[in-house]
């Protein structure tokens, strides 16, 4: 190995470590964009645009609906569905109720049906927004407000809201739970 | 191939003089460009015809509607296999091959800049190799969840899943010491008077693609490791249940995908363009725009990745960038064809095997190109993502493109190699068989597609069968063909008409000028090149 080669070699070993490195870095760097552009912004409150026109002559079903997925967790809307209409500043209430021994934290993802309904659906405070920790055998109240956009089409009078919540892992995670099940 | 061992040839027994050992231990210790560049050669057509009976087990459960001959779960792993298999384990590493054996007598140096790395590089492999293929016969089986590796599959899957992450690491470790290795050679070990420009093509497009692997082989191991962790410990970068996000990991995928896709074909460039020259008997059109061409291919490949993930959710103004930025490679890409085809212009030509390989390459390396512009226009994309009309685009570009490069890129060089001229009757046969079968098998998966069968499937709608149909046939035919390179190939290594220094009247590069087969160690005083 002459010297020229082992110098290059070693510019080329730090590129690849560099370039390894990156590949971890890309992670941060897509999460920003999308937060900078706003593409994933499902967690993110919004605000109202223009001063709502409240469409009373026009009435939507909200139809509410909660999962978990993993967690010793029980939760559920304290109304499973409201009228409501578009336009209108609403607020509804969640419940969820730690049913175990330990202290465990989740978060709430939202998801919409019809998908549509994303584009005209505006919340401004959920606790989707923050991840829940929950004590032993805590019960807590969690409200949603939102407003249904007038823009939202004539065709569409029935809407789901739906949250799942997911185990974050924390330290008291235990073992076999954060694994997702094998097939 | 096996030329080395030729009893009579110059230089051979300088090799005993150090105290080689003999047999398989010589194998496993050679540190000799020319020794490793026959066992990635070998080792690679190996895995091709591993490859190949995954893929012929899959064109025969398709060869009619219904399930037959294997099960659902193990037809993923097929495709999953097949694909990596032969992206990892037979098109990168036969490239390797041709580098190892000709870049050294190309640029007039005695060997490859780190001998002893170059033999790591190469013994990396088979045990990648074993990990891929034992995967099958561990429980759960091998990793079905496409060769793309996306989550959530790849992070529920069962250890052959983990087996493959592993495989992909030493197969990549390997990839990046080989092209250290390649960069090094070339930019340190050329003869005096061999400038950069004066290099032949197939020196430069390999110079440019090990920077491509150098650059993105370690985000694909990031990748992987990422998926690593998130099965086992307990991290969520992929994982939605815990805050990640799975659609990360195709942008990250495809940051390494597409430049990967460039990594197995711009070696392939570079033969065709020594191959072309030779046979019109005039030389290269256009040889510093190749290089410009090739050099922008190389660039534009970094920022054209979300062309795999148009249908995944992105804003409009990202898909107009995407499509305009793929639409853009064909233009440097356009370049290439046209210098190849101005080159044959009123050339004297003679069609000899490594030239029909060179001509079959422009027709249908092309029509993958114009099958790959039509998936960049996101309105089509979105009806034809994840269909056979995928399938059909990329195999055009891979085997048509990458492959027969390598058919007539081996034909080209053998005589000099073995020292011996193929028999060129069944090398001609070889390659209308290709031809004709690799047409049958995937002309007509472009009309699948249109019609909408997706990829990845065992079983099929009843409209779609009689293009199945011919495909299977053509596949087998295809397959069945691959039998006879490898036995014109035996017969060549086994004697024939003995090659001239020059093997073929107009080849004009440096290897040319040495002995066929070249001795064991060539240009250990440098030529001088004017
Ligand atoms: C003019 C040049 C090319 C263009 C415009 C192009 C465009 C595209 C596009 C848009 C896709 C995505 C299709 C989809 O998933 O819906 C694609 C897929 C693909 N292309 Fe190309 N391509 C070109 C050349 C190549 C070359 C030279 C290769 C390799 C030698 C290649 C290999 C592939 C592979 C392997 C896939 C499929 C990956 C997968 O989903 O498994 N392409 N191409
Ligand atoms: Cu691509």
């Amino acid at each position: 190995m002459t010297p020229p080669n082992l110098a290059m070699l070693k510019k080329l070993l730090i590129v690849t470590v560099t370039m390894f490195a990156f590949g971890f870095a890309l992670i941060p760097f897509y999460k920003k964009i999308c937060e900078v552009t706003g593409i994933n912004n499902l967690l993110q409150p919004d605000t109202l645009t223009k001063d709502a026109q409240i469409n009373t002559g026009r009435s939507v079903t909200v139809e509410l609906d909660a999962n978990v997925h993993k967690l010793p967790w029980k939760f559920r809307p304290l109304k499973s569905s409201v009228q409501i209409h578009p336009g209108e500043l609403v607020q509804v209430m969640y419940e969820i109720r730690n049913d175990s021994n330990y202290e465990t934290t989740g978060q709430a993802i939202p998801s919409y049906a019809p998908k549509l309904l994303s584009l005209h659906l505006k919340k401004l405070e959920c606790f989707c927004f923050s991840k829940q920790v929950l004590k032993p055998h805590e019960v807590r109240q969690m409200p949603v407000q939102f407003v249904i956009e007038s823009e939202l089409p004539t065709d569409i009078n029935t809407v789901t809201l739906s949250y799942t919540f997911f185990e974050i892992n924390s330290a008291s995670a235990s073992e076999g739970e954060n694994k997702l099940v094998k097939i | 191939m096996a030329a080395v061992h030729h009893p009579d040839h110059g230089h051979g027994h300088e090799h005993e003089h150090h105290g080689a050992p003999s047999g398989i231990m010589r194998w496993m210790t050679t540190t000799n460009h020319k020794d490793i560049g026959t066992l990635y050669l070998w080792f690679s057509f190996m895995m091709f015809l591993t490859g190949g009976v995954m893929a012929l087990t899959i064109r025969a459960e398709l060869f009619q509607p219904g399930l037959q001959l294997v099960e659902p779960e193990f037809f993923n792993q097929l495709t999953t296999l097949h694909g990596l298999v032969m992206v990892f384990g037979a098109i990168m590493p036969a490239f390797v091959g041709f580098a190892n054996w000709q870049i050294p007598m190309m640029i007039g140096a005695p060997d490859m800049a780190f001998a002893r790395m170059n033999n790591w590089s190469f013994w990396l492999l088979p045990p990648a190799a074993l990990l891929l293929i034992g995967s099958f016969f561990v429980p759960g089986g091998a990793a079905a969840g496409g060769w793309t590796l996306y989550p959530p599959l790849s992070t529920q899957m069962g250890m052959g899943m983990d087996m493959t992450i592993f495989a992909v690491h030493i197969m990549g470790a390997s990839s990046i010491m080989g092209s250290i290795n390649i960069v090094t050679t070339v930019l340190n070990m050329r003869a005096p008077g061999m400038t950069m420009m004066k290099m032949p093509l197939f020196v430069w497009t390999w110079l440019i693609t090990a920077y491509l692997l150098i650059a993105v082989m370690p985000v694909l191991a990031g990748a992987v490791t990422m998926l690593l962790t998130d099965r086992h410990f307990g991290t969520n970068f992929f994982n939605a249940a815990g805050g990640g996000d799975p659609v990360m990991f195709q942008h990250i995928f495809w940051f390494f995908g597409h430049p990967e896709v460039y990594i197995m074909i711009l070696p392939a460039f570079g033969i065709v363009s020594q191959i072309i020259p030779v046979f019109a008997r005039k030389p290269l059109f256009g040889y510093s725009s190749m290089v410009y061409a090739t050099s922008s291919i190389a660039i534009l490949s970094f920022v054209v990745w979300a062309h795999h993930m148009f249908t995944v959710g992105m804003p409009v103004s990202a898909q107009l960038f995407f499509m305009y930025a793929t639409m853009l490679i064909a233009v440097p890409t356009g370049v290439k064809v046209f210098n190849w085809t101005a080159t044959m212009w009123q050339g004297s030509m003679t069609f000899e095997a490594p030239m029909l390989f060179a001509i079959g390459f422009i027709f249908l390396f092309t029509l993958g190109g114009f099958s790959g512009i039509v998936l960049a226009i996101v309105p089509v994309d979105i009806q034809l993502q994840e269909t056979y009309y995928v399938i059909a685009h990329f195999h055009y570009v891979l085997v048509s493109g990458s492959l027969f490069a390598l058919f007539g890129g081996t034909y080209y060089w053998l005589p000099k190699w073995t020292g011996h001229m193929y028999d060129e009757t069944l090398a001609k046969t070889h390659f209308w068989l290709s031809m004709i079968f690799f047409n049958v098998t995937f002309f007509v998966q472009h009309f699948l597609g249109l019609a909408g069968m997706p990829r990845r499937t065992p079983d099929y709608a009843l409209q779609f069968a009689d293009f199945n149909q011919i495909s299977s046939i053509g596949a087998f035919g295809f397959g069945l063909s691959q039998l006879l390179f490898l036995y014109v190939i035996l017969k060549c290594i086994r004697g024939g008409e003995k090659a001239t220094n020059q093997v073929w009247e107009g080849a004009d590069t440096l290897e040319f000028t040495l002995p066929s087969p070249p001795p064991y160690h060539s240009f250990e005083t440098p030529p001088i090149v004017k």
